[in-house]
């Protein structure tokens, strides 16, 4: 593809009243001013919503803060087969395979953080799973923390969401 | 009460013009130069010459020594390369010799009588508009077209094309 | 008696004026912030409560005060320590001493004695305005100079050269309304705007300078640092211009002079523009209205309402500034300097000159 210029197409000459500046200006005063009234009039029009009082409903497929799923008998889904940490662009996955008590199930993960400071938030890790173990429905943001050690989020937190 | 702050004031300006040439940095030296003009302008005032002690905290201390800061911050010489200045005997010779011009006209100036008490009104705009456009027309019209050749001719060295 | 009956009265318009100018700049924080919110659709601060109240955010004022309090004062490494300190002082001292000239009502009889409600009836009146306003600039400039940062310094440097252009203009428009009514007494002034006009009009300096208001609001504009001419602090290009590096209650300083500055431009516009006390109509008697009506009101009341024009006039105008900020853009560098020397400056002459033809029109004998 070539680089064009696209020429924006200006009003070649103001007309007088434009030039006055004045008239455009209450022009404007009175757009404001009409946005200044009816929001005091309408107060609930207004879009802002209270964020931690009322809370924005997530869509569906939104993609949140991860989960880990749990089997029925509370142990976590995953089997430590490495396809998310493989596919995740930001390396943001660190696991530890160990090997699982349990003689129907090879591995297990000892390990699983997520950095939530380099994670981007693709959802390739969900895409990977062959066993469908991570998600990322919670429909959270990642919230706030105060140090970068609490948003290194450990296997436990992942599993209790 | 009159005499004790003519006294004040007058040691202020004396005080703040020695700390203008005597100040190694520019931009404390302009802010002397202010502290200098607002006595200069409270001294005015004392005489009953309002109209001048406003005139001149507006365009002095309002614009001109503005100017003076613009320039200082425009060149911004950081403070390690202000030049050092010296005492030479050259400079000394200078002060003793502006101290006796100094000496001089205030002789020359006690032989004319000080104008008695002016008037509340005397320093009043009215009175000096009056006596601006009356009896010094001609000075004051002469001093605008000196300003305004001034101000071309500043144009002119500024702009190579006009 | 008397001296102490004079400081007192002295006192007391000190502390009444400065008690309005102080609770005006209060209150305009908030005006400022939650107008910006409504103009934008947004809901603003509502969240500062005192017992559960809210009151639409009033107490973010508070908020913030404390807020300034108790946080690190902080001086740059690099900064010009005692030129850094005194900046603040700078902006906010001649801020508080232009408050000093305006009249906020008629002259009242308390005992005998006529008592002028204005803190200095100065014979040079608007001249001590100019020359105190002017010196605001040097807490902007020392400011961008001291704290040895190249934003500030940027800022510092417009600033200077916009004040100085405005400056002119600023003082030539106001020329008119000095002609016309033949004083440079803010008290004079607005004692003249009291006639009528044609029999019908107030005779209001808008009304008999409408170019001049127009030139000076724009000039006063530009001479606060307000949008459309906030290019010494200009968030968006240069950070915050000239007090970028300061914090905690050196930055409330600029703010509070900032504040100051509309507040008592706002009075000015008032008294000079708008009649600043007169109510229209109003007279010391009563309400005289064209075609020869005329109610008798009690002096009392006469009092109050020019009181509460006075009061009423300056906060229409503190909201202008807040209503013109969130409605213009800011300029670019270049066309606030056009627009200051090239199209202000000859328009203010051109004032100048036609008011002086028609005063010389009016004195043969014209009208
Ligand atoms: S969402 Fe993307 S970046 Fe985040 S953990 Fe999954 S694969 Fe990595
Ligand atoms: S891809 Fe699924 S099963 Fe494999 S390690 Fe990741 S979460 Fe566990």
């Amino acid at each position: 593809m070539t680089i064009g210029v696209k020429k924006v197409a200006r009003p070649e000459k103001m007309s007088f009243g434009e030039s006055l500046y004045l008239l455009e200006i209450m022009k404007g005063l009175a757009v404001t001013m009409g946005h200044f009234l009816h929001n005091i009039a309408h107060n609930k029009d207004i879009p802002t919503i209270e964020y931690p009082e009322v809370r924005r409903t997530m869509p569906a497929r939104f993609r949140g803060c991860h989960r880990l799923m749990k089997r029925p008998d509370g142990s976590p889904r995953c089997v430590a087969c490495y396809m998310c940490a493989t596919a995740c662009p930001a390396k943001c996955i660190t696991i530890v395979a160990g090997e699982s008590p349990d003689p129907a199930v090879e591995k297990y993960p000892v390990r699983f953080d997520i950095d939530m400071l380099r994670c981007v938030f693709c959802g390739q890790c969900v895409e990977a799973c062959p066993c469908d173990a991570i998600r990322m429905d919670t429909g959270w943001h990642t919230p706030p923390e105060d140090t970068r050690e609490k948003l290194i989020y450990m296997i436990d937190k992942l599993l209790e969401k | 009460m009159e005499l004790i702050l003519f006294m004040l004031f007058g040691a202020i300006a004396v005080g703040g013009a020695i700390m203008v040439v005597t100040r190694r940095h520019p931009m404390a030296s302009a802010l002397y130069l202010i502290l200098t003009l607002f006595a200069v302008a409270a001294l005015f005032a004392l005489r009953q010459a309002h109209f001048l002690a406003a005139i001149q905290v507006i365009v002095y201390a309002g614009a001109v020594v503005v100017l003076f800061i613009f320039v200082i911050m425009l060149v911004n010489v950081p403070e390690n390369k202000l030049p050092m200045e010296r005492v030479t005997g050259m400079r000394l010779l200078g002060v003793v010799a502006a101290g006796l011009l100094i000496l001089e006209s205030a002789v020359l100036a006690r032989k004319f009588a000080m104008p008695a008490g002016s008037t509340a009104d005397a320093g009043s705009v009215q009175a000096v508009g009056r006596a601006l456009f009356t009896d010094y027309l001609l000075a004051f019209e002469i001093t605008s077209v000196l300003l305004l050749s001034a101000v071309i001719g500043a144009i002119a060295m500024a702009k190579k094309k006009i | 008696m008397t001296p102490v009956f004079d400081i007192a009265v002295a006192v007391a318009r000190v502390a009444v004026f400065f008690a309005f100018v102080f609770g005006l700049v209060v209150i305009m924080t908030w005006v400022e912030r939650k107008g910006a919110a409504y103009m934008q659709d947004r809901r603003g601060p509502n969240r500062a409560r005192i017992l559960g109240l809210t009151l639409g955010g009033v107490f973010h004022p508070l908020a913030d005060a404390l807020k300034f309090l108790f946080k690190e004062d902080f001086i740059p490494d690099g900064a010009h320590r005692l030129f850094y300190q005194l900046a603040p002082m700078f902006a906010l001292a001649p801020a508080i001493m232009t408050m000093a000239v305006v009249p906020f009502g008629p002259p009242v009889t308390i005992a005998g004695k006529t008592i002028a409600l204005q803190i200095a009836d100065l014979n040079v009146g608007i001249l001590y305005l100019f020359a105190v306003s002017g010196m605001a600039v040097y807490g902007v400039v020392l400011a961008g100079w001291s704290s040895n940062s190249k934003y500030p310094l940027l800022g510092g440097l417009r600033s200077s050269a916009q004040m100085i252009s405005y400056e002119v203009s600023m003082g030539l428009s106001v020329m008119g309304i000095i002609m016309v009514f033949q004083s440079v007494r803010l008290s004079e002034i607005a004692l003249g705007q009291g006639a009528l006009l044609f029999g019908f009009l107030p005779k209001w300096g808008v009304f008999v300078q409408p170019l001049g208001f127009v030139l000076f609001l724009t000039a006063l504009y530009a001479e606060a640092n307000r949008t459309p001419f906030d290019l010494p602090e200009g968030e968006s290009e240069i950070v915050a211009g000239y007090h970028l590096e300061y914090a905690s209650f050196k930055f409330s300083m600029f703010m509070m002079a900032e504040y100051i500055h509309m507040v008592v431009g706002a009075a000015v516009v008032a008294t000079m523009f708008f009649g600043g006390w007169q109510f229209p109509y109003l007279a010391d008697k009563g309400f005289v209205l064209p075609g020869g009506f005329s109610v008798a009101v009690p002096a009392a009341a006469v009092l109050i309402l020019r009181i509460g024009s006075f009061v009423g006039k300056t906060f229409f105008f503190c909201w202008l500034y807040v209503w013109i900020r969130w409605t213009i853009p800011r300029f670019r560098y270049d066309q606030v300097m056009r627009l200051g020397w090239k199209v202000m400056l000859p328009l203010s002459l051109l004032n100048i000159f036609v008011t002086g033809l028609v005063l010389l029109y009016i004195d043969k004998g014209g009208f």
